[in-house]
């Protein structure tokens, strides 16, 4: 990632107080690569004046009615204070000075810290690598918290991890309580933090005696601890057996039907892997409070959760494209083992054993944030219905292995083909779109009541019904649309070619 | 207006129903002849006809007020808290009198005006012609006529006047069959099916008693299954479940028992022989292990059918239980579905579905005429019968044609909507859902077939709005003696002319008139295609729906495609005849002039092709869906900012002495 790239504003209008003793300066405010700058207008165009931006040391910003201000507070001991002109501005310059707060670490370059997750990690600027090799440590699996999504607007961040090795002795680790610090001070002053961990606080507990457990709260000041539990591994897998079977049976009656649906408990899971989800969101963008979620070993549920609510908050991930990079960065990169989890679907005999639908799970309340907002995702159905039969079966190398390092080892990457080249032919392009797209630039929040989550019909009905009926109104849908756009096209032709030749 | 006691409260609370955090707008509440109206501080007004309330309650006075729960017949449920009791206590009276009214001359059509003259009025009622909705169907024909036997209401009060009957059966035969059935609704025809020559008829049960037969009824029915030249066989479908039936015969045989041994000392008199006597006993004793209602044995060429639809109580109490575990606070998913489980709805759904179903392919497959009835045949029978026709009929799934079938099957036969409905102050045992059970099915239905019918939902919803509002003549009373005694053409407005009127905006986009393969609609009624309606029994509660509607989006497409094109073909034409005027070259002024009124037009449409995409009000409605406060885990806000569990802080001092 190019640090220019998190640059949001160019430029801005400002006045510069250096200090009580020297005379304001204005002009032009600009933040570069690593630089900030304010070239003064005309009258004195010399004098440009120039800070590193590795020299801030904290910053704090203030708006009032339509201008801003920022005090910046640098290494050297100095205090700046800047009026910014424009509220937006103000903001836009601040997050792009705080960005900073983040760097690229390539600790895992050799899969020796941590065996799941990839070479390069996102971790606070603050924590050296040093520091992270004693978080991994401390960690389950040495998934030590690291960085999966920042929240622009909120300029706040959302972090995965596994549990912390506490064990029964509740031990701590300073490294870990100053990486979570850093997070904080990085996002801004005073900012508060929840732990959302994906078991009850009973489970957690208990998972003390396996040298497992949670953070305490006295360790990590500013950090609360939310518990939310989601259904994993075998509970998860068997209710996707039931909703399979339940399925398959076209004979019986409505009453026994809903008794099957509800006794799978399938879209209880969905609503609780959703509610989950929007907690955290809420929490980012109401609360202005930085999220870490973790469970167990961090790779199932806590992905489940991380990659949701990214689909809630950032419009990016709901292109098709940014879809695709939301499931490779976190699910395939992050360690998800699909090879265990995806060995078998819901017909095997063998006894499951590390098997789970987690990837389905976070497919279905895809869909369900499909139908509430059909207008939001540029992906359709199709899109979804792709990713799970590849998952659990695929000519593709993209869901092989459990972890970038087992790809690493298989080569899969000189040795198979990616999924996503292959989704991303134009002929394939109709099936996998939603003609209906609008870009929302807005975070998009679901309802969870039971009255609102449906059954997602067209992938556990899909063999069972005949899907006729409703693909052709797909089809006609499209119809729609690609007249519609063609007729605009001719229309505005039309109107350019009789404007007055002058 | 003697009701009204109080007209306008301020700093009134409306609740958030879902809310477990008790969210609240507050605002003003007026009370009007005909409305509650409720403005709130951001001037979003709340309507609520007096009419649609069905209960009004006031709960146990708190601390901010008297509560006061409302309610409605189209499922809106508001929660307000009224600050001072006395005000409550008014409202709470007022509306008690104000939504049961005692006489028909006191129900909003009777002062509803919106401003039509007689000839307008006259014409709006005249939209629905049934007399021309048979002539459609291919009656009268050499099979079937018109019966003037019911012309002045004396066979059947409940029937319309025009009956369309076998050609064959004479008067008498229409009068004795109508002295055996219930309420004297002998077997008429519903639906004729052209291409099939075959008939839907309905009737009412046929009454039991002294004599187990009756013959003119035995040959009204030869003579509608004679009036289907292909197939002699027919249905006779009774839409109770058999085993109600059987029941129901256990404790009437000792009845009937007793009530032959009367008669038969009567009939003793008129020497009649033991014999008979044993005959009928076991005739009845073969309908009480439930070979059927009819006895077959005095019927030829027919078969019969029990479809089990339970009556109208079991309707009443199943929508019920519905509705109480939707109003569930924090409901979970578990006790969702086990609600909709217990409550059956969805199982009543599905068997009004299946009796549809098995009339259409009796139809279809078999040729064979059907007879529907049930106790009285205006419920179920009205149900089945309709359901029947869309399947079969296309012309029933256009906007006009869906008006037709309500005319004809539900209102013109009688169903009994004033009662269903509870229009008036009356026994609460009448209501029932019925009619709101066959509009689920079409719904249904639609979303089996997305492209087979020419209406949407909403134009579902608005009907059912309707059937309680009272503000049209349509659904008054409870059979058409009863309306033409209202004189309710001359007093109230037909609802269909305006829904016609407002037919854009229950268009179906996806609707395809011509395919060829919707013709007949066999649906799927596997019990998984069965769904809960949220649109309908939660249609006021705004943050349960999606966030944006397809369905707007890709009408208001269809729109401007028909319009862009018609733009462009009149751009076409006008460069076409401006090139044969001038010889070659520069596009004179006129052309220009000519073509600048479209063109503005056309940059309309082309400024809405940006914007409707996401259309202003949507656009809005996914900004107030994205408020996170809207939905259920806002709830959790107050879990951000509440204390962890004292336990926790403990750890620090452990942890410290282990260090």
């Amino acid at each position: 990632m190019e640090f220019s790239e998190l640059i949001r504003t160019g430029r801005a209008q400002a006045e510069l107080l250096p200090g009580p003793e020297e005379a304001p300066l204005r002009g032009t405010l600009c933040v570069t690569g690593h630089h900030l700058l304010l070239s003064p207008g005309p009258p004195s165009t010399p004098d440009l004046w120039l800070l590193l931006l590795r020299s801030v040391d904290s910053i704090e910003k203030r708006v009032a009615g339509d201008s801003g201000t920022i005090t910046l507070r640098c290494k050297d001991l100095r205090v700046l204070q800047l009026d910014i002109e424009g509220v937006e501005a103000t903001l836009d310059i601040a997050r792009s000075i705080e960005t900073n707060a983040w760097r690229l670490s390539e600790v895992n370059q050799d899969f020796s810290l941590c065996s799941s997750y990839p070479r390069a990690v996102i971790v606070p600027r603050a924590v050296d690598d040093d520091a992270l090799a004693q978080c991994a440590r401390f960690r389950q699996g040495g998934r030590f918290p690291v960085l999966c999504y920042h929240h622009a607007p909120s300029g706040t961040v959302l972090l995965r991890s596994s549990q912390p090795l506490t064990g029964p002795q509740k031990r701590r680790c300073a490294e870990d309580e100053d990486l979570l610090r850093a997070v904080l001070t990085g996002a801004r002053p005073g900012a508060q933090g929840f732990i959302v961990d994906t078991r009850s606080s009973q489970a957690a507990k208990q998972a003390r005696m396996t040298g497992g457990g949670t953070e305490a709260k006295a360790a990590y000041p500013g950090w609360k601890r939310l518990h939310r539990p989601l259904e994993r591994g075998r509970a998860l897998q068997e209710s996707f057996v039931r909703l399979v079977e339940a399925c398959g049976d076209t004979e019986q009656s409505m009453d026994r039907w809903l008794s099957r649906l509800e006794g799978c408990r399938w879209l209880a899971h969905v609503k609780e892997a959703l509610s989950t989800a929007c907690l955290a969101a809420q929490g980012m963008e109401r609360e202005g409070a930085c999220i870490l979620v973790h469970g167990a070993e961090g790779t199932d549920s806590t992905l489940l959760v991380t990659s949701l609510t990214q689909l809630i908050l950032d419009p990016l991930s709901r292109t098709i494209t940014g879809f695709q990079e939301l499931v490779e960065r976190e699910w395939i990169q992050a360690g998800h083992p699909f090879q265990l989890r995806c060995a078998h679907s819901a017909f095997s005999h063998t006894r499951p054993k590390h098997e789970a639908p987690t990837f389905l799970l976070f497919l279905d309340c895809v869909w369900q944030l499909g139908r509430q907002f059909p207008l939001s995702l540029e992906f359709g159905e199709g899109l979804l219905l792709a990713l799970f039969e590849h998952a659990y079966a695929s000519p593709f190398g993209t869901f092989l292995c459990n972890s970038e390092k087992e790809r690493c080892l298989c080569e899969v990457r000189t040795r198979t083909h990616s999924l996503w080249s292959g989704l991303n032919q134009p002929k394939e392009q109709r099936k996998l779109r939603n003609p209906l797209y609008v870009p929302n630039p807005l975070a998009i929040w679901p309802s969870v009541e039971p009255q609102s989550l449906r059954l997602w019909q067209g992938l556990f009905l899909r063999w069972t019904r005949p899907p006729e009926p409703s693909e052709v109104a797909w089809e006609k849908v499209w119809q729609i649309v690609t007249e519609r756009e063609k007729t605009g096209d001719s229309a505005h032709s039309f109107c350019l070619s009789s404007q007055p030749k002058q | 207006m003697e009701h009204i006691r109080t007209t306008k409260v301020e700093q009134v609370k409306l609740l958030d129903r879902f809310s477990t955090s008790n969210k609240s707008l507050t605002g003003t509440l007026y009370l009007t002849a005909t409305h509650l109206l409720f403005i709130d501080s951001h001037q979003k007004e709340t309507w609520i006809l007096h009419h649609h309330i069905a209960s009004v309650e006031k709960l146990a006075l708190t601390t901010s007020g008297c509560p006061l729960v409302i309610q409605c017949k189209n499922f809106r449920i508001v929660h307000f808290i009224v600050p001072r009791e006395r005000d409550c206590h008014d409202i709470y009276n007022s509306l008690l009198q104000l939504s049961k009214q005692a006489k028909y001359e006191d129900l909003y059509a009777f002062s509803y005006n919106p401003k039509q003259n007689d000839s307008e009025r006259l014409q709006g009622w005249q939209l629905i012609d049934l007399a021309e909705e048979y002539k459609r169907m291919g009656v009268p024909n050499p099979h079937w006529q018109l019966s003037d036997a019911n012309r002045e209401y004396k066979i059947c009060e409940t029937y319309p006047r025009e009956l369309y009957v076998p050609r064959i059966a004479s008067k008498p035969i229409i009068v004795g069959s109508s002295k055996f059935r219930s309420k004297g609704r002998f077997p008429v025809l519903s639906y004729y099916h052209q291409e099939k020559e075959a008939a839907i008829c309905r009737c009412s049960q046929p009454l039991s008693g002294f004599s187990a037969r009756c013959l003119e009824d035995e040959h009204l029915l030869q003579a509608i299954s004679k009036a289907n030249p292909v197939n002699r066989y027919m249905y006779v479908v009774d839409t109770r479940p058999k085993h109600r039936m059987q029941s129901w015969w256990a404790t009437q045989k000792d009845i009937g028992r007793i009530i032959v041994r009367i008669s038969s000392k009567i009939w003793n008199d008129e020497k009649i022989r033991e014999s008979d006597e044993r005959k009928r006993l076991n005739a009845m004793a073969n309908r009480a292990a439930g070979k059927g209602y009819e006895n077959e044995d005095n019927y030829s060429n027919i078969r019969f059918q029990f479809v089990g639809i339970e009556n109208i109580h079991v309707m009443r109490s199943s929508l019920q239980k519905l509705l109480e575990v939707n109003g569930t606070k924090g409901l979970s998913v578990n006790d969702f579905y086990s609600g909709l489980e217990n409550s059956g709805w969805l199982r009543h759904i599905k068997a009004v579905m299946d009796a549809a179903i098995f009339l259409a392919k009796a139809i279809m497959i078999e040729n064979a005429s059907v007879l529907v009835h049930c106790s009285d045949g205006w419920d179920r029978t009205s149900q089945v019968c309709s359901l029947g026709s869309l399947l079969l009929d296309s012309y029933y799934r256009t906007i006009k044609g869906f008006m037709v079938l309500i005319e004809k099957d539900w209102i013109s036969f009688g169903h009994k909507f004033s009662e269903r409905c509870g229009h008036l102050d009356g026994d609460p045992k009448e209501v029932s859902p019925v009619f709101t059970q066959f509009l689920e099915c079409v719904w249904h239905l639609t979303e089996q077939f997305p492209q087979a019918f020419e209406f949407n939902e909403a134009f579902l919803l608005q009907i059912h709005e309707h059937i309680h509002s009272c503000q049209f003549g349509n659904f008054l009373g409870n059979c058409q003696k009863e309306r033409e005694e209202l004189k309710l053409k001359e007093k109230t407005y037909s609802l269909w002319p305006f829904l016609l009127d407002d037919q854009k905006k229950y268009l179906n986009p996806l609707y395809s008139s011509k395919s060829q393969r919707f013709t007949v609609l066999e649906p799927n009624t596997v019990s998984f295609n069965f769904k809960f309606w949220r649109n309908m029994y939660h249609q006021f509660d705004r943050t349960l729906h999606p966030r944006q509607s397809v369905f707007n989006i890709i009408m208001n497409m269809n729109e401007q495609n028909k319009q862009l094109e018609k733009d462009i073909q009149d751009l076409e034409s006008k460069i076409k005849q401006c090139k044969n005027k001038q010889s070659d070259g520069v596009l004179t002024k006129e052309l220009l002039h000519s073509v600048h009124p479209e063109s503005s037009a056309l940059k309309t449409s082309l400024c809405l092709k940006e914007q409707t995409l996401l259309p202003v009000n949507d656009a809005l409605r996914t900004i107030e869906g994205s408020n996170p406060a809207d939905n259920r885990y806002c709830d959790y806000t107050e879990e951000f900012s509440k204390a962890e569990p004292g336990v926790v802080s403990l750890e620090y001092g452990v942890a410290r002495m282990t260090c």
